[in-house]
């Protein structure tokens, strides 16, 4: 607020306004361009295939035509898959936040023993790790696979999140505070449940941002290691109604695929629309703390 | 990334007040257990595992019973006749994606930096960030729909008054999809890193350039630039770092029998080759590390010139 103010107390030269008038031209078109996709899948999802098809809805939906809709309600298999996204979603960030908001706090402090060593440690896995095979090999050595756990804890930390949440406590916890809770006696479980824990709510929504949507999107782990259709997450679902169908087809053309894409095109649209609609919703509640919290907490 | 590096010295001021030695921070090392035991299960163990790469390892036997074969899995990838063509499909789709990639955050983050409004610029912003949030399943499916035979594309290369094209199956199509959608997808949340950085530059250094009458432009030149140049660095540096590291999940969806000849990249071939029937872990793990020392090295080279050339570097 007040850097507006200052900066208004030269008026601009006429060059400068026209400057801001591209600006926020060439701003305008790539908004366009962002939402304009998003926009076209809703309408399209709520009108008749045959003008999807066709080209001839651009603007509104054209004949409204909620058949695809009706359909996406009585598919059982994404609802299973909903629901297990959501319990993989909740426990896993759960998880998330236990092991990485105590352990960056840890990190961030000065006084903790080793704490050269163990940063290395950490640092290390972000740019080198063993690869997908022996990855593989060790989910299979410990008996996880086809079960939902497989989905919740190899993803129990990233390490990126957690330096980001040490990055967060070193620039806005005071030594004094500290030194004044060790003082009274306070040690530091103590300090962390009472003092430090009350003052991490934008790390601790970022950090619920960051994992839960890695969560809810994640195909790939579901892809190697589940088989069992009812522990199916959402996006397996998904990447089977939207993807695999056309993978299929790729090689045919003409009237067989038109018929078959009249179908299936609608059902896409909206299964879409319903899958993301979660965080459609959450989306603009958390803007605000991930500015605070984000922008305090990365890389400076 | 600048912490890792400073938060030691940040600290040092004070030292003399804070009460160091294990007895009085144990505590500490308890909080980090579970990340440290996360990490190490995780991210550890298959590094050991790593070792299969030098062995024609058979998964009944394991580790301790798998012959050693030197280095057997590494040369025959590199005489394969995979070998070239695995290599240049993931380095040009992530260099012409780093071409483009890199400084388009940069441009839209000056630019919304330097709008007056401050509602006009979160207006933006809650836009351009919006697509981050999409998975890439549903990503990929919607290119599938867009591009399709039948897809709003196609519609319009018609009212244009061209003939449908066949995006998908066409190899020359994968790269500016793939490098297309992923621009449209982080542009915005990319540019938010510029973003913090631009919101710590100084308003008077704005202007008195003003005074001196530099124009709007040329103070994004001279004044913000600058300014995030640590930041631009330090990214860089990680960029360079990830060359040979393509987002594989992405890929794997966008491949279709036809376009493989583009579509193809070191990890698709991995997992292929790995854990879909072929059957051959070791050589897919050696292909794997491979891949990861590249990275790293890249990694290494691009931080020793930064550390040479300016005083911005990870470590």
């Amino acid at each position: 607020m007040v850097k507006t103010k200052i900066r208004s107390s030269i008026k601009d030269s006429k060059g400068d306004r026209r400057f801001h008038t591209v600006v926020v031209i060439l701003m305008s078109i790539f908004a366009f361009l962002v939402l304009y996709p998003l926009w076209f899948m809703i309408i399209a999802s709520v009108s008749n295939p045959d003008a999807v098809l066709n080209g001839d809805v651009w603007i509104l939906p054209d004949v409204i035509d909620l058949n695809g809709y009706v359909s996406i309600f009585q598919d059982a298999q994404l609802w299973t898959g909903y629901r297990n996204t959501i319990l993989y979603t909740g426990f896993g960030t759960l998880l998330n936040l236990v092991l990485t908001i105590p352990a960056g706090y840890a990190l961030s402090r000065p006084t903790l023993p080793y704490r050269k060593l163990l940063l290395w440690v950490f640092i290390i896995t972000m740019f080198f790790g063993g690869g997908i095979i022996p990855y593989f090999y060790l989910i299979s050595n410990l008996g996880l696979i086809d079960s939902p756990w497989v989905l919740i804890l190899p993803q129990g930390i990233s390490v990126w999140n957690m330096f980001m949440v040490k990055a967060y406590y070193e620039s806005n916890i005071s030594n004094e505070l500290l030194e004044a809770a060790q003082i009274d006696g306070a040690d530091h479980f103590r300090t962390f449940w009472s003092i430090i824990l009350p003052i991490s709510k934008p790390i601790i929504a970022v950090m619920v941002l960051f994992y839960a949507v890695g969560r809810w999107n994640s195909y790939f782990d579901a892809m190697l290691f589940i088989r069992d259709e009812s522990l199916y997450p959402l996006q397996i679902v998904l990447r089977n109604i939207l993807i695999i169908n056309d993978n299929a087809s790729g090689g045919i053309t003409g009237e067989d695929i038109y018929e078959r894409l009249r179908l299936a095109n609608q059902i896409k649209y909206g299964v879409i629309i319903v899958s993301s609609l979660p965080i459609i919703v959450i989306y603009p509640l958390i803007q605000k703390f991930f500015k605070e919290g984000f922008l305090v907490g990365s890389f400076k | 990334m600048e912490h890792l590096h400073s938060s030691t010295a940040k600290f040092s001021t004070t030292k003399s007040k804070l009460q160091y030695g294990f007895k009085r921070n144990w505590q500490l090392l308890v909080m980090l257990f579970g990340a440290f035991a996360f990490t190490f299960v995780f991210a550890y163990i298959p590094m050991y595992g790593i070792i299969i790469a030098f062995q024609d390892y058979n998964p009944a036997l394991g580790i301790g019973g798998s012959p050693f074969i030197g280095f057997d899995n590494f040369t025959r990838f590199f005489d394969s006749f995979q070998f070239y063509n695995l290599m240049v499909n993931t380095f040009m789709i992530s260099f012409l994606g780093f071409i483009i990639g890199f400084p388009l955050p940069i441009v839209v983050a000056l630019f919304l930096n330097s709008l007056r409004s401050t509602k006009l610029k979160g207006f933006f912003q809650t836009i351009f960030n919006a697509p981050h949030f999409i998975s890439v399943v549903v990503l990929v499916g919607m290119l599938y729909l867009f591009f399709g035979e039948y897809g709003l594309v196609n519609s319009l290369v018609l009212v244009f008054g061209g003939d449908r094209i066949s995006f998908f199956l066409e190899s020359e199509w994968f790269r500016p999809l793939f490098i297309g959608s992923g621009n449209w997808q982080e542009t915005g949340w990319s540019s938010i890193i510029y973003l913090a950085a631009l919101s710590g530059v100084d308003p008077q250094l704005h202007e008195a350039a003003k005074m001196d009458g530099a124009s709007r432009f040329s103070r994004i030149l001279h004044v913000d630039l600058p300014a995030i140049f640590p930041t631009i660095s330090i990214i860089l540096i990680l960029s360079i770092g990830n060359l040979l590291s393509v987002g594989y999940e992405k890929v794997l969806l966008m491949q279709t029998g036809t376009n493989l000849q583009a579509s193809e990249i070191i990890a698709t071939y991995i997992y292929k080759i790995g854990l879909t029937g072929f059957n051959e872990p070791g050589y897919a793990a050696a292909i794997g590390l491979f891949n990861s020392l590249i990275n790293v090295v890249l990694l290494m080279l691009a931080n020793f010139t930064a550390k040479k050339f300016s005083e911005h570097s990870l470590w």
